[in-house]
């Protein structure tokens, strides 16, 4: 008995919608298993990791502020997918955009500067991130050096930098030696949305760039270019369309966004540049990205799911002592999943017998 | 002439799972098949081999639970990969992904815990020998199957029938399927080949290495040998000149810290990761002309029977 794979005659639109609920689905099936393995009820971890956190009001705006920056890398990440361009380091991306706006406010401490600042440090950190993300893009179309290895290998140096600059130069003076900086200014911190909440201005930000990205693939030549250089490289070729400038530009507005969400992040719910900052939001991100589909709706929802089992697993391990790590297996196997699903939409799985059938071909 | 030699022997050591993991990665590149989950692999190799050695206090096995671990991981690759038609650049993310998560929970019960690390060889005269005696003659297990490895894996690929198939299904295999070869069966056993590599390599970390178990602590080395077989330009003999090369700069970097040179330790420990992209950028560059990457590479081949 072996599987084999039928082209489908079109691409099967029903499939790509019900395709993620399916990776979902399996993904709790296979959880159901691992928790059993571990010796954790797993109808009562099921409970604590996904209807928990949707029945109090702060697990509900957590749940919010942890979608933010994965909403905003995975948008941006998207663009570069969709034009086949393979962005994997939005995490240095991140990281810097979050050291590049630090600056400002590192600087601005105990000064009497104005509202410019959080503005400033939220232009600098998108034109950082922007810049970063430009390294491995270039190095890519001048020299054809992979982006997948640079965009990598910048991680490592961007999170050693900001190692360096919080043990170091930035120190907080009155830190008890923790390498942190110190609590910003309030004219260096993102707003509340509800006084004594959780939620922040940047969930907006993040609403906003949904939008944006979902009117530019859908309503702009540009978005439709970036969607043929990915789909059909040829067919772009003929017309005209420039794959090189294409990555440049996707690589460019990801690292915008990472750096923009990176910044979002520090002078929002953490309030001060510290090692850590990121829980692997950049590498999450990827999984938000495919989990939508690549559609800035699609990504919304995946990424309001994937901070539920970031706050849902905190509680698992809080409520069941489930271990941490059990949330990135989760998010590795649902990956997987999706990406098996995702093979459904362009073809028909079949199980063939070869040996009761007359032999076709040698596969 | 004693820190020379210490120098040497450290090189080895932060070589040698560059090298191991690299040639397995060699191997599946010629094949066709682009499996960036080296990371993931092998961080769940380090993780399983320190359990088994820990359980049963024996190092060999050890490193055959690492070499075992590292394979399942890859076979789910194959499976999504080869099997399902999945975009391998995206199933590769998402085997580090998980082998990231599986490590951890895997490791989590034996973080502190210290083994007897992997003997040395010791032949008495020989391994006295000033200089080269130890570096010839007195080392661990894995760093004398990594150069087996490497010139086992030349002569399969430039030598054999069996290789050169396998470099054919690489360069295109539409005209190794059109030949009768099974591309999917072949692929598979050159990606379980690289996943054995790669659960080794994980393997020497905590039961060679250092003797013990830390979460992450493959620190990118899964994904430097990626870069190692691209600067090898898929060849086994230029992937022992690149990962001595990047193993020399490793302990450079290390000395260089305890030298007390007024540069920051986070500037020096960059420069591993440095080194590799700009060595993509000088190489990539070199090459401009044409690529020496299998034809075939990273592009999905469904048989139309």
């Amino acid at each position: 008995m072996q599987l084999v794979l039928e082209k489908r005659a079109e691409r099967s639109g029903a499939i790509a919608l019900v395709s993620p609920l399916i990776a979902i689905g399996l993904t709790i099936v296979t959880m159901v298993i691992l928790f059993a393995i571990l010796g954790k009820n797993p109808l009562l971890a099921l409970h604590a990791y996904f209807i928990a956190p949707l029945t109090d009001g702060y697990s509900l705006q957590e749940i919010a502020v942890k979608a933010t920056p994965l909403v905003m890398i995975a948008i941006g990440l998207s663009l570069c997918y969709l034009a086949n361009a393979w962005n994997i380091g939005a995490e240095g991306q991140f990281l810097i955009g979050a050291v590049a706006g630090s600056w400002i406010a590192v600087k601005t401490q105990g000064t009497d500067a104005g509202a410019w600042v959080l503005p400033a440090m939220l232009v600098l950190a998108a034109a950082a991130g922007a810049l970063y993300a430009l390294m491995p893009a270039i190095c890519k179309v001048k020299f054809g050096a992979s982006e997948i290895l640079t965009s990598l290998m910048l991680v490592y140096v961007a999170d050693l930098f900001l190692d360096y600059l919080v043990r170091g130069p930035w120190r907080d003076p009155q830190g008890f030696n923790f390498p942190t900086t110190a609590e910003f200014d309030p004219v260096a911190t993102v707003p509340l949305l509800i006084e004594g909440g959780r939620l922040h201005l940047g969930s907006i930000i993040a609403l906003l760039v949904v939008a944006a990205a979902a009117i530019l693939l859908g309503r702009t030549i540009k978005g439709f270019e970036i969607r043929v250089v990915g789909a059909a490289p040829r067919a772009a070729r003929f017309g005209g369309f420039n794959a090189n400038q294409l990555t440049i530009l996707t690589f460019a507005v990801s690292g915008a966004l990472a750096g923009l969400a990176g910044i979002i992040e520090v002078a929002g719910p953490v309030g001060h540049l510290q090692p850590g900052i990121s829980p692997g939001y950049g590498f999450t991100a990827i999984i938000v990205a495919f989990l939508g589909r690549l559609n800035p709706l699609g990504i919304l929802i995946a990424g309001l799911f994937l901070a539920l089992t970031f706050i849902g697993g905190e509680q698992a391990q809080i409520a069941m002592k489930i271990p941490l790590d059990v949330t990135k297996v989760f998010q590795g196997i649902l990956l997987f999943y999706v990406l098996a699903c995702d093979s459904l939409i362009l073809y028909r799985f079949k199980l063939s017998f070869p040996n009761r059938q007359v032999a076709r071909g040698t596969h | 002439m004693e820190l020379i030699e210490a120098i040497i022997l450290a090189v080895l050591a932060a070589s040698t799972p560059l090298l191991i993991a690299a040639t397995g990665e060699l191997v599946t590149e010629r094949s066709g098949v682009l499996n960036l989950g080296v990371e993931g692999m092998m961080i769940v190799g380090a993780a399983c081999g320190f359990a088994g050695a820990w359980l049963t206090g024996s190092v060999f096995v050890g490193t055959l639970c690492g070499i075992v671990a590292g394979t399942m991981m890859s076979l789910i690759f194959a499976l999504m990969a080869l099997g399902l038609a999945v975009n391998q650049v995206a199933t590769g993310l998402a085997l580090t992904i998980l082998g990231v998560g599986l490590s951890g929970l895997i490791g989590a019960g034996f973080v502190g815990e210290r083994i007897t690390p992997a003997v040395h060889l010791a032949i008495p005269g020989l391994t006295d020998i000033p200089l080269v005696g130890r570096v010839l003659f007195g080392e661990d297990g894995f760093v004398y199957v990594s150069i087996a490895l490497v010139i086992g894996v030349w002569w399969f690929l430039y030598r054999t029938r069996a290789g050169l198939i396998l470099r054919a299904c690489g360069d295109n295999h539409v005209s190794a399927h059109a030949l009768g070869y099974p591309v999917l069966r072949i692929r598979t056993f050159a990606v379980m080949f690289g996943g054995a590599c790669a659960g080794l390599a994980g393997a020497y970390l905590p039961l060679a290495y250092t003797p013990f178990f830390i979460p992450g602590m493959t620190a990118g080395r899964g994904w430097i040998a990626l870069a190692l077989v691209v600067f090898s330009s898929w060849r086994p003999g230029r992937l022992v000149i690149g990962a001595y090369l990047f193993g020399a700069v490793t302990i450079l970097q290390l000395h260089a810290q305890g030298w007390g040179i007024g540069i920051p330790s986070q500037f020096m420990s960059a420069l591993p990761y440095l080194a590799t992209v700009i060595v993509l950028v000088l190489l990539s560059r070199a090459r401009s002309g044409g690529s020496t990457a299998p034809a075939a590479l990273g592009t999905v081949f469904v048989p139309d029977r």
